[in-house]
């Protein structure tokens, strides 16, 4: 009985999914012919379509490229900055905490056409990097944030041994801190891939072609040629994959993931 | 805590942080606040306005209307989802093999690209092909997203219950798995009623974990654009506009540089306002022990 | 109030337990008296814990019976089996005053409000909680939390016994003490069964008219302190009470008569030959071994002042030997001899007791 909920809640979660799964091996003429819970005739022209060509399949290429720039920059410089933020004491250092954080809550719309003419300005527009960047704005407070939550939880005298032990700073931190919170930095890394996967507005904005990120490859589809449905389902359905693959690695670290970080 | 020490090299690892932020963060702002004081006829020739696009914005119905249609989406979503993903957490095996494949499962929405849930809930709920729109006029309900105002608005909400209810029931349970058993245990010996054990024990180690969902997910969805976009694109009419929405179109669609500016400030003032005064009574209290 | 029996008790935390090994509790048959001050000693997973959670309720056994006064209530929810319990780590409900915390466990039981209040007020004077009970929970120290912990459980007119989970493991050493002392004073007063686990000997000895001790899932033996000390009823009680603790020597049995080293050597339970093929044991505390003219050739290893007396690690052949001696006795350099008091001496086989 206890169990009830949590069942139709998954339930509901996977019945939209399931319709575009299904619907992604459906041939057109049975999509707006009739109205079948399974496909009657089962085709994998939709999928085949998207491998071959390119227009396409560079779209994921794309987003990928991106996604993965984003993680590594966020995560890399947020290390040293949460553990400033959860050692040390410094000028301002509360302000710039709550600063860092309101950065989280602007809203892309808001910062979509400064973006566009800002890339625009240094030649960064239609490149990977410049979506990259842009997603920085929310990612890296989120993996400061993270960060220094799971930093403040491992004890200050493993810091103190290890400088009486003749370690440097980075030796220390590169060697023995880092290690210490890779549940931390799994966890962070995960949340701004998800972020930076998940955004359109502003990866949108900031590309044309040669970086074009395979959701607004979709969008495209969806407007222009509202009959090719199975494709435009065949596509949604290969964006589930990057995303369910990172979540099967850290899914033990999620439930824990953002309790130990603080407000 | 005060453990700290006071060290301003701090300030040297805290840099290139600062430095991509601000160039992300501050330079776009400053160009927001400067087009907000201009007006333009192209060319690039600007003129200084003052607070003239402030003063239209702040009177326009049309963003009053926007404001109201957003403040009622957040209002009912988080109504909806915060006291569902905490009663879906309670309900949750705490041990066990099925704990991984209902996170695992529960966990797949939210890294679903935002066009991606929009085009699947478009397709979804379609009143011809659609599963949800076929079933709900098979049950002889009259549904059809694309012309009522009120099957839209219903679309959209069911939309972000099953997008985002997930993050609130993750963070609940997580919130949940600190609690000690002897916690339990010990409620258990002293008679207390399963609400007691909710109200006394769950609820107050569920709280910080649920201050920062309910601010992720006001702010979330006070940013929310693209699923609405792609869902219905802010109609039938106007009746689903909200106010990023709103924004886009003023400033994408008319190119009114000027007002969408000064909405952009006043929005994210809004924002900044109502996340602090949420921060401040979620943590009222607090403070003290 | 109640006397609390446990009748062939077995436990295993698995599913199917196939060894031995598998048992958490292998056959436990203790009963404790109504009013009894009991310690449960034993090192870190020896099923204290387990045992303790089964007569709570917390966990049901996998074989046997818990009795209260001859009533089976062995698969009765913990809540009706009106037991207080204090954890290792303190319990309050945090968002609550003392007041309410104390009033809790009365107010679930619906007790009219000027009866709480009466009990409630009466308890926190017992515990000098008085002057805090308009203080938030979640602002008092440890001991202050294991107070109130406590005093949840002492509220309740109808609770048939208090047991205690290492109550004292979050408590500032010098705090421990007093704690401890207000448990005794508390034990006298209200007379209630109070179990009390840990894997300190000085708490156990301290607090408790009667220790049980346990080692590996089982019972090894349940006696006042003094008798823990004076007639050990295994080798494993021997050397973990007391510090030192026991020297435990092997030996063999010939003609009746222990040997250890060529030499008899008297015991004090009857050494009889048909322990054959059995592990033996000699087992004899430090304070029983003294230097003598003539006995067991031993050379001094180590002397070590511990005020009082003095501790002096001897060696015959492979084993050690332990003995306490006065500050003013001289311990001899070469040729010492050891002599052991029969009284005390005792053989065992297989670690048990030889009776």
């Amino acid at each position: 009985m206890r169990r009830a909920l949590p069942t139709l809640y998954i339930l509901f979660l996977m019945l939209p999914i399931y319709w575009l799964v299904t619907m992604s091996f459906k041939p057109t003429t049975e999509i707006l012919g009739s109205f079948t819970l399974w496909p009657q005739a089962f085709t994998l022209e939709n999928y085949a379509k998207i491998f071959t060509d390119p227009t396409w399949y560079n779209g994921y290429v794309n987003s990928l490229i991106y996604v993965v720039i984003n993680t590594v920059i966020s995560v890399v410089v947020a290390l040293p900055a949460a553990y400033a933020f959860s050692r040390y004491r410094f000028l301002g250092d509360k302000h710039l905490f709550f600063w860092l954080l309101t950065n989280r809550m602007a809203p892309a719309a808001v910062f979509a056409l400064p973006f566009f003419e800002l890339y625009s300005a240094v030649g960064l527009f239609d490149t990977h990097i410049a979506v990259a960047l842009a997603h920085c704005l929310f990612n890296i407070p989120l993996a400061v944030w993270i960060l220094e939550g799971f930093m403040s939880s491992v004890p200050k005298q493993l810091d103190e041994t290890a400088y009486l032990d003749g370690y440097s700073f980075w030796r220390f931190f590169l060697r023995i801190f880092v290690p210490t919170i890779a549940a931390g930095i799994g966890v962070a890394a995960f949340f701004c891939f998800m972020f930076s996967w998940v955004e359109l507005l502003l990866a949108k904005t900031l590309t044309s072609v040669a970086a074009k990120p395979i959701a607004a490859t979709m969008t495209r589809t969806a407007s222009s040629s509202g009959y090719e449905l199975g494709l435009l389902a065949a596509a949604g359905t290969l964006t589930f994959i990057p995303g369910a693959v990172v979540i099967y690695f850290v899914r033990n670290y999620i439930a824990k993931g953002f309790a130990l970080g603080r407000v | 805590m005060d453990a700290k020490t006071e060290n301003q090299r701090g300030w040297l690892y805290v840099l290139p942080v600062v430095v991509l932020v601000a160039c992300n963060a501050v330079i776009p702002l400053m160009a927001v606040v400067n087009y907000s004081v201009q007006e333009t006829f192209g060319n690039n020739v600007f003129f200084f306005e003052g607070v003239k696009w402030f003063q239209q914005v702040l009177h326009s119905e049309r963003f009053h209307a926007a404001l109201l249609r957003q403040l009622a989406f957040t209002g009912i979503i988080l109504v909806i989802e915060v006291p569902l993903g905490v009663a879906i957490a309670l309900a949750m095996p705490r041990r066990g093999p099925w704990v991984s494949v209902c996170l695992v499962l529960m966990a797949l929405p939210l890294l679903i690209p935002w066009n991606v849930v929009g085009a699947m809930w478009n397709i979804f709920a379609l009143p011809d092909i659609g599963m949800l729109g076929r079933l709900l006029n098979g049950l002889g309900l009259n549904y059809n997203y694309t012309q009522q105002p009120f099957s839209a608005w219903a679309t959209l909400i069911a939309m972000d219950v099953w997008h985002w209810t997930s993050l609130v029931v993750l963070l609940a349970y997580a919130g949940l798995s600190s609690i000690p058993d002897a916690y339990y245990q010990a409620a258990k010996i002293d008679g207390a009623s399963s609400w007691a054990v909710f109200r006394y024990i769950q609820l107050p180690k569920m709280k910080r974990v649920l201050t920062i969902a309910v601010l992720l997910r006001f702010m979330d969805s006070f940013n929310i654009y693209t699923e609405p976009f792609v869902l219905t694109g802010g109609g039938p009419g106007n009746s689903t506009t909200l106010l990023s929405i709103d924004l886009v179109k003023i400033a994408l669609g008319q190119f009114d540089l000027g007002p969408a500016a000064a909405m952009s400030i006043i929005y994210f003032l809004i924002i900044l306002a109502l996340s602090w005064i949420f921060y401040t009574v979620m943590t009222r209290g607090e403070g003290q022990s | 109030m109640a006397r609390i029996t446990l009748q062939e008790l077995r436990h295993s935390y698995l599913a199917h337990p196939q060894s031995e090994q598998d048992w958490a509790l292998k056959r436990l048959d203790i009963e404790w008296t109504d009013g009894g001050a009991y310690a449960l000693l034993g090192p870190s997973g020896c099923g204290k814990t387990t045992l303790l959670n089964i007569i709570s309720g917390l966990v049901r056994p996998t074989e046997g019976r818990v009795l209260f006064d001859d009533v089976d209530l062995t698969n009765v929810p913990t809540d009706r089996r009106h037991i207080a319990q204090v954890f290792q780590f303190p319990v309050v409900y945090d968002t609550m005053s003392v007041y309410d915390n104390l009033a809790f466990p009365l107010r679930n039981r619906r007790v009219p409000e000027a009866e709480v209040r009466a009990t409630v007020l009466e308890i926190a004077h017992m515990l000098d909680l008085q002057d805090m009970l308009r203080m938030r929970a979640a602002r008092l120290t440890a001991d202050g939390k294991q107070k109130i912990s406590l005093g949840r459980g002492l509220v309740r007119a109808d609770v048939n016994a208090i047991m205690f989970d290492e109550p004292l493991t979050v408590i500032d050493p010098h705090l421990k003490w007093q704690l401890r002392s207000k448990l005794k004073e508390l034990h006298q007063r209200i007379a209630r069964t109070m179990i009390y686990v840990t894997h300190d000997q000085t708490e156990a000895l301290t607090f408790a008219d009667k220790v049980v001790v346990m080692h590996d899932g089982m019972v090894v033996q349940i006696g006042t302190p003094i008798e823990l000390f004076e007639r050990p009823r295994h080798t494993f009680v021997g050397h973990f009470i007391g510090s030192p603790g026991m020297n435990v020597l092997p030996c063999t049995v010939e003609d009746d008569k222990a040997m250890l080293g060529g030499q008899p050597v008297a015991v004090q339970n009857p050494a009889k030959a048909a322990l054959d093929g059995r592990r033996l044991e000699l087992g004899v505390r430090p304070e029983f071994v003294a230097f003598a003219a003539a006995g067991l050739p031993v050379a001094v290893v180590k002397v070590s002042d511990a005020g009082r007396y003095r501790i002096v690690e001897t060696r015959h052949g492979t084993d050690r030997i332990n003995l306490l001696v006065d500050p003013d006795v001289a311990v001899p350099g070469e040729g010492a001899h050891l002599r052991f008091d029969p009284a005390y001496t005792r053989l065992y086989a297989d670690g048990w007791l030889v009776e």
